[in-house]
C-alpha cells in the first residue's frame, strides 16, 4: 500500500512537514523532526530507486488522475539518482546543522530556517520526480523562493544583497523557464512531458518552438550557474549559512542541470537539440570557457567559501562539457559528474562550515596553523580537495576518467587536453588552502580553537568516505547513469 | 596462505604499520621497533614470493573494479619481483639509518615521518605488484601524495616552495600526460593489461602510436627525463633518509619501472623499436645523460650533486627499455637494483657527514676521511658502483647496456655511456681522494668522529652490497632474464 504511494511520499513528506516545524516553535524540536524527515526522504529515495533498476520506470498519477490531465509524477534512473543524492546529502546535512545553526542563527529565527530548509527540500525533490512541465516550474519556484530566504539568513549583511542578486537573476532565469513552457503549450496543447515529447515533432520546425527552446535553455542555464550566467553564484554560496552553502552547493545546481536533460532530451529530444538547433557547440565552449576563467579566478580568492564557490562553476563546466557530447559515454559522464560532485562539495563546505565554527573566519591568511589544531577537519579538506582535483581513488578521479574517454571517443582530444589542464588549475587552488592550513605559523597562537565537535565532524567524515567509497566501488554510480544517458538518449547501452 | 593472498600483504602490512607507528607515536622505542620489524616482515613476504614466479607462476588478486571490464588488479611478475626485492630491502636498511640520522638530527614530527614512510613503501610495493595500467597509475599517484609530506618535512618556506616543484611537476605530467595516454590506449585497444607481446600492436598507426609513447615516456615524470626533471633536486629538500630510499630507489626507480614496463608490456619491444619516436627520445635520453652529469660537476652542495647524478643514471635504464633489445633491457632490470645500492650508499654517506659535521658542501669535506673513514671509504665504493667499476655491482649493468647500444648499433649512444663514465669519475670521486688525501680545513674541530652507530650499520650494509653483487649478480641475472622469457 505505502509502497505504491512511494512517488508521492517523496515529496509530500517535507512538504508537509515544513509548516509543522514552523508550529513546533522550539528549534530543538524542529530541528529533530527535520532531520527525522530528511532521514524519511532518503529512505524512500533509496527504495524507490532499487524499484527503479528492479522493476522498470514508475508512472505515478497525482491524485488518482491520471496522465495528460493530471500531474503524473515519472521515476526513472535518472530522476531517481537525482532524488537520491538531494535526499542523501539533506540527510547528512541535517544532524550537521544542530551545531552549526545554533551559532550562525538567531533562535527566534531557527524554526524558520528549518520550516524553509524543508521547504527548499521538498521543492527540489519535486523538480526531479515530476512528469510535469509546469508543475516542475512551479517546485522550481517552490525550491528557489525557500533558498532566496535562506541565503539571506547569513551572518554578515552582504548575505542581504546576494540573496537579492540571487533573487533577481533567479526570478529572470525562472520567468524565462515559464515563458518556455507556456509557448510549448500554445502550440501542443499539453504539459505533460511524455505527452509533449510525442506531439513536439510535428510543429518542431516553427519558430515558436525554437523560441521556446532558447527561453528555456537560457533560463535553466541561469538557475544552473552556466558561465557566463553564474554572477549570483559565487556571492550567495560566500555569505549564506554553512549549512545553506553546504546543501545548495550539493543540490540546487544539480537538481537544475537534471531540469536541463529533461528539457534537452525527454522533452526536444537529442535529435532536435544538437541537430535542429546549435546546443552542443554552444554548450561546449559555454563549460570549457567556464571551467577555465572560473578556476583562473578561483586561484586569486582570498575567502575560502570563494574559492570552492568558483571551482563549482568551473565543475558545472565539467557537466556541462559531458552532456555537450551528446554521446552515452558524454551523458553519462556528466551525469556521473553531477552525482559526484555532489559528494565532494558537500564534504568540503561541511569541512570549510567547522573552520568557521571554530574560527569565525573564511579568509585564508585566518587558516593559519589550522592543521595541527583541527586534523580530522583539515584532514577532509585534503581528502575533498584531491577528489576535487580528480586523484585516483575518489570520485572525482572516475569523472574525468569518462570525460576524457568520452572526448577520444568523438575524436576531439584537445578537448580531453582541456579537461586535464583544468584539474591542473583545481591542483593550483586546493593547494593554496592546504598550504595556508599546514605550513603558514599562526599570527598570534589561539590555543582555543580545538577540533570540531563530533556532531559537525561525523556527517563531513560520512560524505569524505562516500567519496572514497564511490571511487572504487563504481558499479552503482556508473551503472546507473549509463543506463540513464542511454534513456535520455533513446539508445540501448 | 595463497600467493594471491600474500600480494595483497605485501601492500597491507606496510599501511599497518602507518597505523600502528601513529597509535605508538608516544613512545619513540615501540615506533621505530614496528617500523623495523614491519619492514623485515615485508621483505620476507616478498622473498617468499620469488620460488613460484621463478617457476613460472603468475598468481592474480583482483581488488576492485572502478570501471567495467577495467579492475584494479595485482599479479607477480619477474620485473616486479625485482623491484619490491630491491625497495623493500633497502627499506630495512634505511630504517636502520634513519633511526641514528633523525634521532641525531633531532629532527621534528617524527611520526609522520615513519608513518608517511610506511605509506609510501606500501604504494611502491602496488606500482611494483601492478596487474595493469591503470592500478600502476594508481599506486604511482598515491607514491606522489604520501611522499608530499617527506619533502616538505621541515615546513620552512624552502621546503614549501620545493613541495611546489615536486608536486606540480610530478602531478601535472601524471595527469597531463600519463592519464591522458592511458585512457587514450583504453579506448583503441580496450584493455590496460600488462601482455608480454605488448596490447598495441597494430591497434593504430605509426603516427598515432609514437604520440602515445611520447605522451607515456613524458608522462612519467619520476623517471626525471629531460626537461621534467627539476622535481628531483627540489626534493633534496627533504632528511636525508628521504633522499636515500625514496629519492634514490622507490620514487625514482618506480619512474623507470613503469617505463620498462611500458615499452615491455604495453607497447613490446618490437612495435618499440619500429616506432619514429623511438629514436628521438633515445636522443633525449642521452642528452640526459651528458647534461645531467654535466649540472652535477658544477654542485658544491653533495646532496645536489648525487640528485643530479640520479637523473642522469635514470636516463641509462630508460635509454635500455628504449634500445628495445633482449640485453638492453636486462641491462635495464638490472641498473635498477645496481644503482639503487650504489646511489643510497652515497646519500647515506652524505647524511652522515651532516649529522656528524653539519657539513652540505663538497668542498668543506676536505680531510673529512681521516675524522671518518668507515663512510669516505664506504662513499668510495658506491662512487666505485655508480662509475661502472669492477668489483662493484655496477659493472654488470653498464656491461649489459654497452651490449645494448651495440646490438642495436647505436654508435653514438655507446659514446655517450662512455663519456657519462667519465664524467661519473670526475663529479664522484673528487669527494673521497681529497676525504682522504688533502689537508682538512682549519674549521673542522676536532669533536668530529664518526656518526651514530645505526647510520654506520646501515652504510655498511649498503657498501657490501655492492660488491656481493659484483660477485653474485646471478640472481638478478636470472630475474631479469625472465622478464622476456615470459
Amino acid at each position: 500500500m505505502i509502497r505504491q504511494h512511494l512517488p508521492a511520499l517523496q515529496v509530500i513528506l517535507p512538504l508537509l512537514a515544513a509548516p509543522t516545524c514552523l508550529l513546533l516553535r522550539r528549534a530543538g524540536l524542529a530541528w529533530l523532526f527535520a532531520t527525522v524527515v530528511g532521514f524519511a526522504t532518503f529512505a524512500i529515495a533509496i527504495l524507490l530507486l532499487r524499484q527503479v533498476l528492479s522493476q522498470g520506470d514508475i508512472a505515478y498519477a497525482m491524485g488518482g488522475w491520471s496522465a495528460p490531465w493530471g500531474i503524473q509524477y515519472y521515476v526513472d534512473p535518472v530522476s531517481a539518482l537525482v532524488l537520491l543524492i538531494v535526499s542523501g546529502i539533506s540527510a547528512v546535512v541535517l544532524p550537521y546543522a544542530a551545531r552549526s545553526v545554533a551559532q550562525e542563527i538567531p533562535s527566534e529565527r531557527r524554526c524558520v530556517f528549518y520550516t524553509l530548509f524543508l521547504l527548499c527540500l521538498a521543492g527540489m525533490l519535486g523538480i526531479a520526480i515530476t512528469g510535469d512541465a509546469f508543475n516542475l516550474f512551479v517546485f522550481l519556484e517552490i525550491s528557489s523562493l525557500s533558498s532566496y530566504a535562506l541565503i539571506s539568513m547569513g551572518q554578515d549583511r552582504r548575505a542581504l544583497t546576494s540573496s537579492y542578486q540571487y533573487l533577481i537573476m533567479g526570478t529572470i532565469g525562472a520567468t524565462f523557464i515559464l515563458i518556455g513552457v507556456g509557448l510549448l503549450y500554445v502550440m501542443t496543447g499539453t504539459l505533460n512531458m511524455q505527452d509533449l515529447a510525442q506531439r513536439l515533432p510535428a510543429v518542431a520546425t516553427t519558430r515558436t518552438i525554437h523560441t521556446a527552446f532558447a527561453f528555456l535553455v537560457v533560463g535553466l542555464s541561469l538557475k544552473l550557474a552556466l558561465f557566463p550566467l553564474h554572477l549570483w553564484l559565487p556571492n550567495a554560496y560566500t555569505f549564506a549559512p554553512s549549512v545553506v552553502t553546504t546543501f545548495l552547493a550539493a543540490t540546487a545546481t544539480k537538481v537544475a542541470l537534471y531540469a536541463l536533460l529533461r528539457f534537452v532530451f525527454t522533452i526536444f529530444g537529442a535529435e532536435y537539440a544538437f541537430n535542429t538547433m546549435p546546443l552542443g557547440p554552444t554548450l561546449l565552449l559555454l563549460a570549457l570557457l567556464g571551467l577555465f576563467v572560473a578556476s583562473a579566478v578561483a586561484i586569486f580568492q582570498e575567502n575560502i567559501k570563494r574559492i570552492l564557490a568558483y571551482s563549482s562553476v568551473a565543475q558545472i563546466g565539467y557537466m556541462i562539457l559531458g552532456i555537450s557530447f551528446a554521446t552515452v559515454t558524454g551523458v553519462s559522464a556528466g551525469i556521473l559528474h553531477l552525482f559526484n560532485h555532489a559528494l565532494m562539495k558537500g564534504a568540503l563546505f561541511m569541512a570549510v562550515g567547522a573552520i568557521f565554527l571554530r574560527t569565525g573566519s573564511m579568509q585564508l591568511q585566518h587558516l593559519a596553523g589550522i592543521g595541527r589544531r583541527m586534523p580530522w577537519t583539515m584532514a577532509a579538506v585534503v581528502i575533498g580537495g584531491l577528489s576535487l582535483i580528480g586523484v585516483p581513488l575518489t570520485v572525482g578521479f572516475i569523472s574525468k576518467w569518462y570525460l576524457i574517454q568520452a572526448a577520444l571517443e568523438r575524436g576531439w582530444w584537445p578537448v580531453a587536453v582541456l579537461v586535464l589542464i583544468g584539474s591542473l588549475l583545481a591542483l593550483v587552488y586546493v593547494w593554496r588552502i592546504l598550504e595556508a592550513a599546514y605550513f603558514d605559523a599562526p599570527a598570534k597562537p589561539d590555543a582555543h580553537i580545538k577540533e570540531a565537535p563530533l556532531s559537525l565532524l561525523i556527517p563531513t567524515w560520512a560524505l569524505v568516505l562516500a567519496n572514497i567509497y564511490f571511487g572504487i566501488d563504481t558499479s552503482l554510480t556508473v551503472g546507473v547513469a549509463r543506463q540513464a544517458a542511454g534513456l535520455l538518449l533513446g539508445v540501448q547501452p | 596462505m595463497s600467493q594471491a593472498l600474500l600480494l595483497q600483504g605485501v601492500l597491507a602490512l606496510p599501511l599497518l604499520a602507518a597505523v600502528l607507528i601513529v597509535i605508538s607515536g608516544r613512545s619513540p622505542n615501540v615506533r621505530e621497533g614496528v617500523t623495523l620489524i614491519s619492514a623485515a616482515g615485508l621483505f620476507a613476504l616478498v622473498i617468499s614470493l620469488a620460488p613460484p614466479v621463478v617457476d613460472g607462476a603468475r598468481p592474480a588478486l583482483t581488488l576492485a573494479e572502478p570501471f567495467p571490464g577495467l579492475p584494479l588488479v595485482l599479479e607477480l611478475e619477474p620485473l616486479g619481483l625485482l623491484f619490491a626485492l630491491v625497495a623493500s630491502f633497502l627499506w630495512i636498511i634505511t630504517s636502520i639509518y634513519s633511526i641514528g640520522y633523525m634521532r641525531a638530527h633531532h629532527e621534528a614530527h617524527q611520526t609522520r615521518f615513519y608513518a608517511c614512510f610506511a605509506v609510501a613503501l606500501s604504494a611502491a610495493m602496488g606500482v611494483a605488484f601492478a596487474g595493469n595500467m591503470l592500478t600502476l597509475f594508481v599506486a604511482y599517484e598515491v607514491l606522489t601524495l604520501s611522499t608530499y609530506p617527506l619533502v616538505t618535512h621541515a615546513g620552512s618556506d624552502e621546503a614549501k616552495r620545493a613541495g611546489r616543484v615536486y608536486l606540480g611537476l610530478l602531478m601535472s605530467t601524471s595527469m597531463g600526460f600519463l592519464l591522458l595516454a592511458m585512457v587514450w590506449t583504453w579506448s583503441i585497444s580496450g584493455t590496460l593489461d600488462f601482455n608480454p607481446g605488448g596490447i598495441l600492436r597494430g591497434k593504430a598507426g605509426n603516427t598515432v602510436l609514437s604520440i602515445l609513447f611520447v605522451l607515456y615516456v613524458f608522462g612519467i615524470g619520476k623517471a626525471a627525463l629531460m626537461p621534467f626533471h627539476r622535481w628531483l633536486p627540489a626534493a633534496m629538500v627533504a632528511p636525508t633518509p628521504v633522499s636515500a630510499l625514496l629519492h634514490a630507489v622507490a620514487v625514482v626507480k618506480a619512474g623507470v619501472f613503469t617505463i620498462l614496463k611500458v615499452c615491455v608490456y604495453v607497447f613490446g619491444l618490437e612495435t618499440v623499436t619500429t616506432l619514429a619516436a623511438t629514436q628521438w627520445l633515445l636522443y633525449l635520453a642521452g642528452a640526459t645523460i651528458v647534461l645531467a652529469s654535466l649540472v652535477a660537476m658544477t654542485k658544491d652542495n653533495l646532496k645536489a650533486r648525487l640528485a643530479y647524478s640520479t637523473i642522469s643514471q635514470l636516463s641509462y635504464v630508460i635509454l635500455g627499455a628504449l634500445l628495445a633489445t633482449q640485453t638492453a633491457v636486462i641491462g635495464s632490470a638490472m641498473h635498477i637494483a645496481m644503482h639503487a645500492f650504489g646511489k643510497i650508499t652515497l646519500f647515506f654517506c652524505a647524511g652522515a657527514v651532516l649529522v656528524a659535521t653539519h657539513k652540505t658542501e663538497v668542498s668543506d669535506m676536505r680531510g673529512l676521511g681521516r675524522r671518518m673513514p668507515i663512510t669516505m671509504a664506504a662513499f668510495f665504493i658506491g662512487s666505485l658502483s655508480i662509475i661502472g667499476l669492477p668489483p662493484m655491482g655496477g659493472t654488470w649493468s653498464k656491461w649489459f647496456l654497452v651490449l645494448g647500444t651495440l646490438e642495436a648499433q647505436q654508435m653514438l649512444l655507446l659514446g655517450v655511456l662512455m663519456l657519462s663514465s667519465l664524467l661519473n669519475i670526475a663529479y664522484l670521486l673528487p669527494v673521497p681522494v681529497r676525504g682522504f688525501f688533502s689537508k682538512p680545513k682549519d674549521e673542522l674541530a676536532d669533536g668530529v668522529k664518526e656518526a651514530p652507530l645505526p647510520c654506520l650499520i646501515a652504510i655498511v650494509i649498503t657498501a657490501l652490497g655492492c660488491m656481493a653483487l659484483f660477485i653474485y649478480p646471478e640472481p638478478l641475472y636470472r630475474l631479469s632474464n625472465l622478464i622476456l622469457s615470459a
